[in-house]
């Protein structure tokens, strides 16, 4: 008996009853239909979510640094460490800036003048900064310039404002090199910025930055609160984890370091919560499918006695009569998987399309469904199949037709 | 020339309170090209005699050679091939599948021998003309006669040629017209050589074979008088 001879004869043996067969069918489409939703409409939502992680925030990692408890220990980080942190693979550029806290914000005025009809003096927050500050804030220089390292190291009193920072004080133009007063210490504007890119850094438009030389000179400032780094795309967990070595070898557990949620975990534990309960769900409709099939195919097998006593008669051995509800049962399951991994794909798009989400369909799970189908289709077969094959040729001629 | 039935001192008993001794010591000669008939009535041993001449049962005792093959130290493989390749068989049910046209009820006798794939359907068409069906091909069992059903049937056997046609109460489901049109076509059977062998307990249908033989209470006789034990022929 060849196999186009088996094959043949299962789907006949399927098509003469196309009702129960459809019934039997169904089962399987269920169970595979909620797997490849449930993976589908996972993998698409998961696809989506980490696509919202631009790239502008996927690349922000913030440290920083508590205050010293004990005030004659040594910094936990020193601005001369800020080169040990650059020098890492994927920082693309950092800065340590000194912030004063909330209640110490400095008073800023842009003159001496003391005019009575205006308010002249302004609570600004007074920042010190590396001269790396600009890139790491993706800013962009209003008017001016921002101060170098040239600046840092000769303890230069310049100071850049922020847009509203300058607006405020009534600093519109800088080539006439105006004062600001920081706690009536005077510095010169170099150089208004605007457009600052870094989502979290948005309050530096209302700063004063500062060197973080002649800030400690005049101000006090101290040593920096707080390192900005801009890594490379994809670096910043790597980054994230190897900044507070980096930055204070002994200390390094005492820096809180802020760093973007990692997109592919994100993505895995969202997959997981949707997968999880829905896969359980998937599964128990395939082994219910599984069990529908096993019930059909017993019910067949006896039902077709004499069909089995038959094909004994003529010289069918026990094997080809196995073999052929074995191959009924999993065209059956085959069947469902294709209908139900089809019906599965279709169902992602249309969800995906009314969220205009991007559809991701695993072709692994295309192929694998109807496949999956067909293994439920064959293991629930193997019970009635042997069944089948054990009836006695005798026995199975008088049970009739 | 070799028999094709050589059935010598077979017994078959079947485990029951009391045990049932369903042939008793049975000799059996069939040479090729005759036309045997094998009657009695319902209970006499008929039934098991033919599921052991048709290798679907295994005798306790005794020796059944087909064809000059012993067969009662076969495995269940060869037997099973065995029958397949020697032995058509013809039912009372008739015993064809429902959902399949007629002319794939009589292939379905080649599915598990080998003959060839792509020819199977030319020979049954030409089983189903040998039996005067060749105008019925493409019917469903649903759609044609009792008697039409059974020619099915013996086309069905007759695919393959066998040594052996072994018809179980082939008239059992038919009227007298039907009856007679499958007598006749055994008849016709005959002249062309098939070895027939009808077991049933229609006394007129017995009448049409060349010998009679009679199953009484697991033992065989020629004809009416009882012989136990007796080498028939």
């Amino acid at each position: 008996m060849g196999w186009r001879d088996l094959a043949s004869e299962a789907l006949a043996g399927i098509a003469a009853r196309p009702l129960r067969s459809a019934l039997t069918v169904l089962g399987t489409v269920l169970g595979i239909t909620t797997l490849v939703i449930t993976l589908g409409v996972a993998a698409t939502a998961g696809n989506q979510i980490a696509g919202r992680f631009d790239e502008a925030s996927a690349t922000e990692v913030t440290v920083a640094i508590p205050d010293q408890r004990d005030p004659s220990a040594p910094p936990y980080v020193t601005w001369a460490a800020l080169p040990d942190l650059t020098r890492l693979n994927g920082v693309e550029s950092a800065a340590a800036v000194a912030r004063p806290t909330r209640t110490s914000s400095a008073q800023v005025r842009a003159n001496d003048l003391k005019d009575p009809t205006a308010v002249t003096d302004r609570t600004l927050p007074a920042v010190a900064a590396t001269s790396g500050l600009l890139k790491v804030l993706d800013a962009s220089i209003k008017q001016g310039r921002f101060f170098d390292d040239g600046h840092v190291a000769r303890h230069d009193r310049v100071a850049v404002l922020g847009e509203s920072a300058a607006k405020l004080v009534g600093i519109t133009r800088i080539d006439d090199a105006p004062t600001v007063f920081v706690n009536n210490e005077p510095f010169t504007v170099i150089g208004i910025i605007d457009n600052i890119g870094r989502a979290s850094e948005l309050g530096m438009a209302s700063a004063v930055i500062l060197p973080y030389t002649s800030a400690n000179d005049r101000l006090r400032t101290g040593n920096p609160t707080e390192v900005l780094i801009h890594t490379a795309l994809g670096a910043a967990q790597l980054v994230a984890g190897q900044a507070p070595l980096a930055l204070s070898p002994n200390d390094h557990a005492q820096l809180r370091v802020l760093a973007p949620p990692d997109p592919a975990s994100l993505r895995g534990g969202v997959e997981h919560d949707v997968n999880g309960l829905f896969l359980v769900l998937g599964l128990v409709s395939l082994v219910v499918g599984a069990i529908g099939i096993a019930n059909v195919t017993l019910v067949t097998v006896l039902e077709r006695t004499g069909e089995i006593g038959l094909r004994r008669a003529l010289g069918a051995a026990r094997r080809h009569i196995a073999a052929q509800f074995l191959v009924e049962s999993s065209a059956i399951g085959l069947l469902g998987g294709i209908l139900g991994a089809s019906a599965g794909m279709i169902t992602v798009v249309v969800v995906s399309v009314s969220r205009e989400w991007t559809p991701v369909l695993d072709l692994r799970l295309a192929a694998g469904a109807p496949v999956a189908g067909a293994i439920v289709g064959l293991l629930a077969g193997v019970y009635p199949a042997l069944r089948a094959a054990r009836m006695q040729p005798v026995d199975a001629l008088r049970a009739g037709t | 020339m070799t028999p094709v039935i050589e059935l010598t001192e077979i017994e078959r008993t079947f485990d029951a309170d009391p045990p049932v001794r369903a042939l008793k010591n049975v000799r059996l000669r069939v040479e090729k090209g005759e036309y045997l008939s094998i009657v009695g009535p319902s209970g006499s041993g008929k039934s098991t005699l033919l599921t052991t001449l048709g290798l679907l049962d295994r005798p306790d005792k005794g020796s059944y050679r087909l064809d000059g093959i012993e067969t009662t130290e076969l495995d269940d493989a060869r037997r099973t091939a065995l029958r397949g390749n020697r032995i058509g068989f013809v039912f009372q049910a008739f015993h064809l599948l429902a959902h399949r046209s007629a002319v794939d009820n009589v292939g379905l006798a080649e599915l598990y021998q080998k003959g060839e794939r792509r020819s199977r359907t030319q020979r049954a068409e030409a089983a189903l003309q040998r039996v005067g069906l060749g105008h019925r091909t493409l019917f469903r069992p649903d759609r044609l006669s009792g008697g039409e059903r059974q020619r099915v049937a013996i086309a069905r056997a007759l695919l393959g040629e066998p040594s052996l046609l072994l018809c179980d109460e082939p008239t059992g489901n038919l009227d007298k017209a039907n009856t007679n049109a499958v007598l006749d076509l055994f008849d016709e059977l005959r002249a062309q050589g098939v070895t027939l062998v009808v077991i049933t307990h229609d006394e007129e249908v017995s009448m049409r074979a060349d010998r009679r033989v009679r199953i009484d209470d697991g033992v065989l006789s020629d004809g009416s008088t009882s012989f136990q034990g007796s080498v028939l022929r």
